[in-house]
């Protein structure tokens, strides 16, 4: 009764084209981002904000970008995490020594140096296909990972290895508190995933998947795989470098390469596996799954009453993560985002059960 | 998009002439020594038995395979070394005998997808889809659901293609190839696997392609009465080599392809 | 002459590392071989087996550690044919892939929850005196590390054995047919679980000689699971279905990691004025990058002819 579609005539193509064609998934939408703007701030703390809200934003970013690459073009890629380093250190770099650079243009630094790094190692993919990419993808993780932790420059000589950042200030106004920090992040988010959503629904998306789905029949339709291929390196790799570079600066505040590793790149894989693969909804739901489930296992021990080493929890974490993958690849291939919508399907039948 | 006048296919203005080519996979002679001329605004059957080099007949002219001797020419002007998303610029579109659409995306995705080459609106209009950005992308959707007015499929574009009952799949890929608006339209087998029904049906979309929109076709078949009904030529191969080449009639007549593929009726 | 010295010296020991490579990489072509899935969870498997053996190894003879590590790999391998394989048998290669994933990640947390996390050595007895051969030639001699060597042909003899079985034997034979085609298999009476589950067990028998040959190396631990994702590059150049591949191409990523840490490393640091080498952790991925480009489907792989 609550979610009809009855009497809502699309009539025009644009309407039917819109992001969200049924009048209630709008609603639902706007008021979500109002209520994360205006609502959270009410009520939330300091750990809302900084262990749950931001990172699960940020994530959502690279999310976003590993999912337009994998889950859109079909493109498997390992790498995301040097490309979040590539961001990180580029942003830390234009920040060292150009101080005073507004931080919007620093962060569109990063995302464009991690674009010409991600094209630049996404040339083999014109050649390279499957599981063969993948691996040449490792080979971009593993070397970016060193770079980082041999060339001094970019860590400008520090003997420790890692770096810091200060706290960051927008247009001389300082973001020194979660809350504002949250409101930025949250801010940078809702307007790449409103790009990346437009981005996929039109033609550009479409060449992706085409690409994805049947590469040869692509070309015989006029896509040329290179153009494909690289503008998906390209897009893909400016959100991954924009979301490390926000790690970097807004959440870790001090890292060093490992933040970057080869791990990383696994955890925002999965995060598009379990969320849903090819759905920007699912980026935002495998982000939030991947942040959730470690702080609900630390809470464990004291639910349960036993005392568990952080070791072990670790190690549950491994042993869940792994587990859900499978269960959500045996279950529901299309992750979180199907269910989602499976969900929504029924509700739009409710009460009536057919 | 005009109708070709009877002086059009008579005359016989050649849109792609194949000039003695010839295909070989590692030793394996696909196509020896074939020529084959289209002309604007004809239906050009091939037909032959199994493995006679049809389907890479077919594959040499989108730009598939490339051919190790012999000549092609499209719109007057000689190619060589095409790629196939140059023979789709070209204006020359196909569809094939395993139904090679989208799986991931829907009916009416997969013929938007054919499209893209007329797409213009570049990557910063997509990321903030104002304006000319949408209004191209609402032209395209028009012309688009013409095309699937055109084909009978209004009730099925937002089923994912894969969901789709073969028939309707290869009307799909049907649509997706009118999308291109292309002069030469490739038809691999695209009757395969369907009813009599099924069968009218498609015959009279690809006479409607023909007559109505102008398009040049040439089609694979097996279903010899099909073919002898919609072509204006017709060629026959077998192992790789051309045994006849003519109007159904004369083909249907000749020794040599009644011996080799038609058979004597009984 | 005495400059080559040094030269073949980290040859040899890199040939040698390149044996315990291709070991680990011949798990991945065994699994590919028979079932097409790219086996992400071989790493994780060695990791698994070695603990395992480590453990057991504490408070019981080796071979009985031995014997009892190959019922826990067998048991391990029924498991994921159950639980995994079964379900996913039309999936697509990328679904498999992710499936394996998700079992090296449930593997690793599994392996750590029930043997602990520590790190854990590998007693096997082998001799640890370093053999110097060729003095004669070199002064000094070139030294060999003889658990390295004994290792070596351990992994040499298994290599051939498991090349000679896929070969010859019946079982070999349908598990060819298999990975060609799981459906054709199927249909002229393969029986395909069975068949995964074998496969599966033998690539645990494989992984957990590699366990224990690396873990005696390196002391088993948690980066062993790393080392085996080292395999990926040799398995690109040797190809994901050649026996003799994953050998060559182990031999190959072996020698020349070893020699690029040991003689472009310095040459790269000084000239960039780099913190320090490690260039291994980067040059077998690059090296096969490379190979790609030339060749994408590996010195020993088919070729893939696209047909429409």
């Amino acid at each position: 009764m609550l979610y009809r579609e009855a009497g809502q005539f699309k009539t025009s193509y644009i309407a039917d084209e819109a992001i969200f064609p049924i009048a209630q998934d709008r609603w639902f939408v706007i008021g979500l981002i109002v209520f994360a703007f205006l609502g959270v701030p009410l009520f939330a703390g300091q750990y809302l904000y900084t262990e749950i809200l931001i990172p699960v934003l940020i994530l959502s970013i690279a999310a976003i970008g590993l999912n337009i690459l994998t889950g859109y073009c079909g493109q498997l890629s390992l790498g995301s995490g040097g490309f979040m380093a590539v961001g990180a250190y580029a942003a830390y770099n234009l920040a060292l020594r150009l101080p005073g650079t507004n931080i919007i243009l620093v962060f569109l630094f990063a995302g464009f140096m991690a674009m010409l790094v991600g094209i630049l190692f996404g040339l083999p993919s014109l050649r390279i296909k499957g599981f063969y990419l993948a691996v040449a993808t490792l080979a971009s993780q593993f070397f970016l990972e060193w770079c980082f932790a041999r060339v001094k420059w970019f860590t400008n000589y520090t003997p420790s290895g890692s770096v810091a950042v200060n706290r960051i200030d927008l247009f001389g106004y300082p973001i020194d508190t979660p809350g504002k920090t949250y409101i930025l992040v949250l801010a940078i988010t809702v307007v790449l995933a409103l790009a990346a959503k437009n981005l996929v629904r039109g033609w550009i998306g479409r060449m992706w998947m085409a690409m994805r789905d049947m590469d040869i029949a692509a070309e015989i339709i006029g896509i040329r795989p290179l153009h494909a291929k690289l503008s998906a390196f390209a897009v893909s790799s400016f959100y991954i470098g924009v979301a490390g570079a926000l790690w970097a600066f807004l959440r870790l505040g001090s890292w060093e390469p490992l933040a970057f590793d080869v791990n990383r790149s696994f955890q925002v894989l999965f995060m598009i596996i379990i969320g849903g693969l090819g759905t920007i909804l699912g980026s935002f739901l495998g982000a939030a799954f991947i942040v959730l489930l470690p702080i609900l296992l630390n809470q464990l021990p004291s639910w349960l009453g036993i005392p568990i080493s952080t070791a072990m929890i670790s190690h549950i974490e491994f042993m869940l993560f792994g587990a859900m993958i499978v269960l959500f690849l045996i279950a529901e291939p299309h992750g979180l985002a199907r269910l989602w919508a499976i969900a929504k399907e029924k509700l739009r039948l409710w009460p009536f059960p057919y | 998009m005009r109708a070709p006048s009877e002086q059009d296919v008579a005359a016989g203005e050649v849109l792609l002439s194949v000039e003695n080519v010839s295909l070989a996979f590692g030793g394996v002679k696909a196509i020896s020594g074939v020529s084959l001329d289209i002309r604007r605004g004809e239906i050009r059957a091939i037909i032959g038995p199994n493995g006679a080099g049809k389907t890479s007949m077919l594959n040499i002219i989108n730009g598939f395979y490339q051919p190790q001797h012999g000549r092609i020419a499209f719109k007057g002007r000689e190619r060589s070394r095409m790629r196939p998303y140059d023979a789709a610029h070209g204006g020359i579109a196909r569809t094939f005998q395993n139904v090679a659409l989208f799986k991931g995306m829907t009916a009416l995705d997969n013929i938007m997808v054919g499209r893209t080459l007329k797409m213009r609106r570049g990557m910063l209009w997509q990321l903030l889809r104002v304006g000319p950005a949408v209004r191209e992308e609402v032209e395209h959707r028009r012309q688009v659901e013409e095309i699937i007015d055109f084909l009978k499929i209004q009730s099925i574009r937002k089923v994912p293609v894969g969901k789709l009952p073969y028939g309707l799949q290869k009307r799909v890929e049907l649509g997706r190839a009118l999308a291109m608006e292309p002069d030469l339209l490739l038809l691999d087998e695209p009757m395969a696997g369907m009813n009599l029904e099924e069968k009218e049906d498609m015959s009279r979309f690809i006479l409607d392609v023909n007559e109505h929109y102008g398009t040049t076709v040439a089609l694979i078949e097996h279903d010899i009465g099909v073919v002898m009904d919609l072509s204006d030529r017709v060629m026959v191969l077998d192992h790789g080599v051309k045994i006849a080449d003519g109007t159904p009639d004369e083909v249907q007549s000749n020794q040599a392809v009644i011996d080799a593929y038609l058979g004597v009726a009984h | 002459m005495e400059a080559l010295g040094p030269v073949l010296e980290t040859l040899i020991g890199g040939l040698l590392t390149g044996v315990l490579y291709a070991l680990v990489a011949l798990g991945f072509v065994l699994i590919f071989k028979a079932s097409g899935v790219f086996n992400f969870a071989q790493g994780a498997m060695v990791l698994f087996a070695a603990l395992s053996f480590a453990r057991l190894a504490e408070f019981m003879p080796l071979i009985v550690a031995f014997a009892l590590a190959v019922v826990i790999m067998i048991a391990l391998a029924y498991a994921i044919e159950l639980l995994v394989l079964r379900h996913l048998v039309n999936q697509e290669g990328i679904i498999l892939f992710m499936a394996t994933l998700g079992i090296a990640y449930f593997l690793e947390g599994f392996g750590q929850t029930v043997w602990g996390s520590d790190i854990y050595k590998i007693n096997l007895g082998l001799p640890t005196n370093p053999i110097f051969i060729l003095e004669s030639v070199f002064p000094g001699g070139l030294l060999i590390d003889p658990a390295e060597l004994i290792a070596a042909v351990i992994c040499a003899v298994m290599v051939l054995g498991l090349a000679i079985f896929f070969q010859v034997t019946r079982v070999g034979r349908a598990l060819r047919a298999v990975a060609d085609d799981h459906q054709a298999a199927q249909s002229v009476g393969i029986p395909l679980d069975y068949i995964w589950l074998m496969v599966w067990a033998v690539a645990g028998l494989v992984a957990l000689v590699a366990g224990m040959m690396w873990g005696a190396k390196l002391g088993v631990q948690f980066s062993l699971s790393l080392v085996a994702l080292k395999a990926l590059p040799v398995l690109i150049l040797g190809g994901f279905t050649s026996i003799p591949g994953a050998i060559v191409g182990g031999l190959i990523i072996g020698a020349s990691e070893k020699l690029a840490e040991v003689f472009l490393a310095p040459v790269l640091v000084r000239t960039f004025d780099l913190a320090g080498g490690g260039i291994e952790n980067w040059f077998a991925y690059v090296l096969a990058l490379l190979f790609l480009l030339v060749r994408p489907q590996g010195l020993f792989g088919e070729r893939i002819i696209e047909r429409v």
